[in-house]
């Protein structure tokens, strides 16, 4: 383990010098612009994430959270405004590696095993072989996975395959971790076991998250600061502080927690 | 992790030692699978042989009943074709046929068909190999933008009304007259193998521009967001993902290429394969009908064979990790 803090903390050791890990201002997004088909995505955006934030964005479905984790990652191009990414435009982020994406679908490449998934991006990087083995091997130990490295894909269950994208995402340390409702697809034991997992690893690597996600439990559980979103055009309604200390089991019965939820909920019932 | 090198003992409680044991088991019993697949299919094909033997022969006693009383079955003479010894000749004499020496020769006819077959075989692989360079090319350019494909996959598919007959002869007189500036000698089976090119590039275009579109868009999107390169996702997604699609087509184009390669020889009237064998014995059909029969099926053989050779590269290269998705 202590590898993994040694790569992520000269991430942190700079961190009164560094810029924020996200800065939107006034950002928004319109599809098929002067088309008959036109949609208006996100409307004046204004978002702040700190370096080691876990920011969670929830609204309901077609409410531009995902368009905006998008924009963040440079998949998408703002239509007005402006988004930086670690003091850099998100482009020139993509580019230089700083973040990386973890989708819905696990999406990993069935063609190759499990180990050879998580060295994906470490042979897009130009990695040597010896190098890329001894990371994947680290981050197969991070999700506790080590003993299915020679699994192919469509051996392992939603949950497992699902981990091994997280390992994928983390395997060249990236700064700031963007996650597409990553967790939607699981059934509900395993969901509240994964998000244990990513909090775990979360503190244990002091990553940035930007999280997207529809449900208000996970939402008020994982993150230190939930950005409530309203549909049509996207805008963000509130950012809640969402400060229930270190996260245990207990945490899902705490009244503070529940005091939170409701919070959340009353911000996105305001949002109409 | 128990430590696996230290004894037996431990070894067979370790969880880890206990799978790979049961991945070996599982391997050993996939290979005795697979060679009794064969096996089966083995046999499965000499049946079926027979029974078209006896069904061939099977009709031929009708026809030939036809033929010889004409007027007494009014309504099946005039529906059935009628048949006698020279139209069909008899299955055993096919066999035979197989194995006698053609007069003027002191090689039996198997051998002489075999040869032949190996001179097209060459015609095809060459067609063949080169119609997956063309057609995956192509595929791939295509790839590159939605307008190039919708403006050019008209054209792919409008190259394969023109007969391959009228274009044959072209080729060759192009091969002998135009082809010159070529740092080898360009021979009259190279246009053979061009003409099978022409039926093979096609499926191998269409299957891989399928292949290569198949990955979801969030793989396309993971590939973005770790900023790989236009090649990098052709060769680590694009084209990994097209095989099973791939080695669809690669069937079809390697079965067409024979189809090809004699249906060029004849139109181009190229010697030593088995185009010019079929043509050959058609002519002299009444000294011996069963060479004919014989020829043709050396050209099904082939076809068989090719298919036989893709498929078992099929086999080695996707089949074996179970591409199924789960995700």
């Amino acid at each position: 383990m202590s590898d993994i803090n040694d790569g992520m903390s000269d991430a942190g050791a700079f961190d009164g010098a560094r810029p924020p890990a996200v800065e939107i201002r006034g950002a928004s997004k319109i599809f098929n612009l002067g088309r008959h088909n036109e949609v208006k995505a996100l409307e004046d955006i204004d978002l702040h994430i700190d370096q080691g934030d876990f920011v969670t964005l929830i609204g309901p479905s077609g409410c531009g959270k995902s368009t905006l984790l998008r924009l963040i990652a440079a998949l998408v191009d703002a239509s007005d405004g402006t988004v930086v990414v670690n003091g850099k435009t998100a482009d020139a982020a993509r580019l230089d590696r700083d973040y990386s994406m973890v989708f819905q679908r696990a999406g990993l490449f069935d063609w190759r095993n499990v180990s050879r998934n998580i060295e994906l991006p470490l042979e897009l990087m130009g990695w040597k072989s010896a190098d890329r083995r001894r990371r994947s091997a680290e981050m197969l130990e991070l999700v506790k996975l080590t003993e299915f490295a020679r699994h192919h894909p469509a051996e392992l269950s939603g949950g497992m395959q699902q981990r091994i994208a997280i390992a994928r995402a983390m395997s060249f340390h990236p700064q700031l971790l963007l996650m597409d409702e990553p967790f939607g697809a699981l059934d509900e034991m395993t969901r509240e076991h994964m998000q244990n997992e990513l909090l775990r690893i979360w503190s244990e690597t002091g990553i940035t998250v930007v999280f997207v996600t529809h449900s208000i439990p996970e939402a008020v559980f994982l993150s230190t600061k939930v950005a409530v979103m309203s549909p049509r055009p996207g805008r963000i309604a509130a950012v809640i502080d969402n400060d229930l200390g270190p996260r245990t089991d207990a945490t899902r019965d705490d009244p503070a927690f529940f005091s939170n939820v409701t919070a959340v909920r009353d911000a996105l019932r305001g949002g109409h | 992790m128990i430590d696996t090198a230290d004894g037996a003992p431990a070894a067979a409680d370790d969880p880890i030692v206990f799978e790979q044991r049961l991945r070996l088991q599982a391997a050993r019993e996939q290979r005795r699978d697979r060679m009794r697949r064969t096996g089966r299919q083995i046999v499965v094909l000499a049946i079926f042989i027979c029974l078209l033997g006896l069904a061939y022969s099977l009709y031929k006693v009708v026809g030939t009943a036809i033929d010889d009383s004409q007027s007494d079955w009014p309504v099946i003479g005039s529906i059935l074709p009628e048949s006698d010894d020279l139209k069909m000749p008899p299955v055993l004499d096919i066999v035979s046929g197989i194995f006698e020496e053609p007069r003027g020769t002191n090689e039996p006819f198997w051998s002489i068909v075999g040869k032949e077959a190996a001179f097209t075989l060459r015609e095809a692989a060459v067609g063949f190999a080169i119609g997956v360079i063309v057609g995956l090319s192509i595929a791939i350019v295509l790839t590159t933008s939605g307008r190039l494909e919708r403006a050019l996959v008209p054209h792919v598919i409008a190259s394969q009304t023109i007969p391959l007959i009228a274009i044959a002869p072209i080729i060759v007189i192009w091969g002998r007259k135009s082809f010159d500036f070529l740092p080898f000698e360009w021979q009259d089976w190279m246009s053979v193998s061009i003409i099978a090119t022409y039926l093979t590039f096609f499926p191998v275009t269409i299957n891989g521009l399928r292949g290569l579109q198949s990955p979801r868009p969030e793989n396309l999107e993971l590939m973005d967001s770790y900023a790989a390169g236009w090649v990098q996702t052709l060769w680590r997604l694009r084209l990994p993902a097209s095989l099973p699609y791939l080695f669809a087509a690669f069937k079809i184009a390697a079965t067409a290429s024979v189809v090809g390669a004699i249906v060029g020889e004849i139109s181009a009237g190229v010697k030593g394969g088995l185009g010019r064998r079929v043509l050959l014995e058609a002519q002299r059909y009444t000294t011996g009908p069963e060479r004919l029969y014989v020829a043709v099926l050396g050209a099904a053989a082939l076809g068989i064979f090719v298919f036989a050779v893709i498929s078992s590269i099929e086999y080695g290269l996707v089949g074996r990790k179970g591409r199924e998705t789960v995700t």
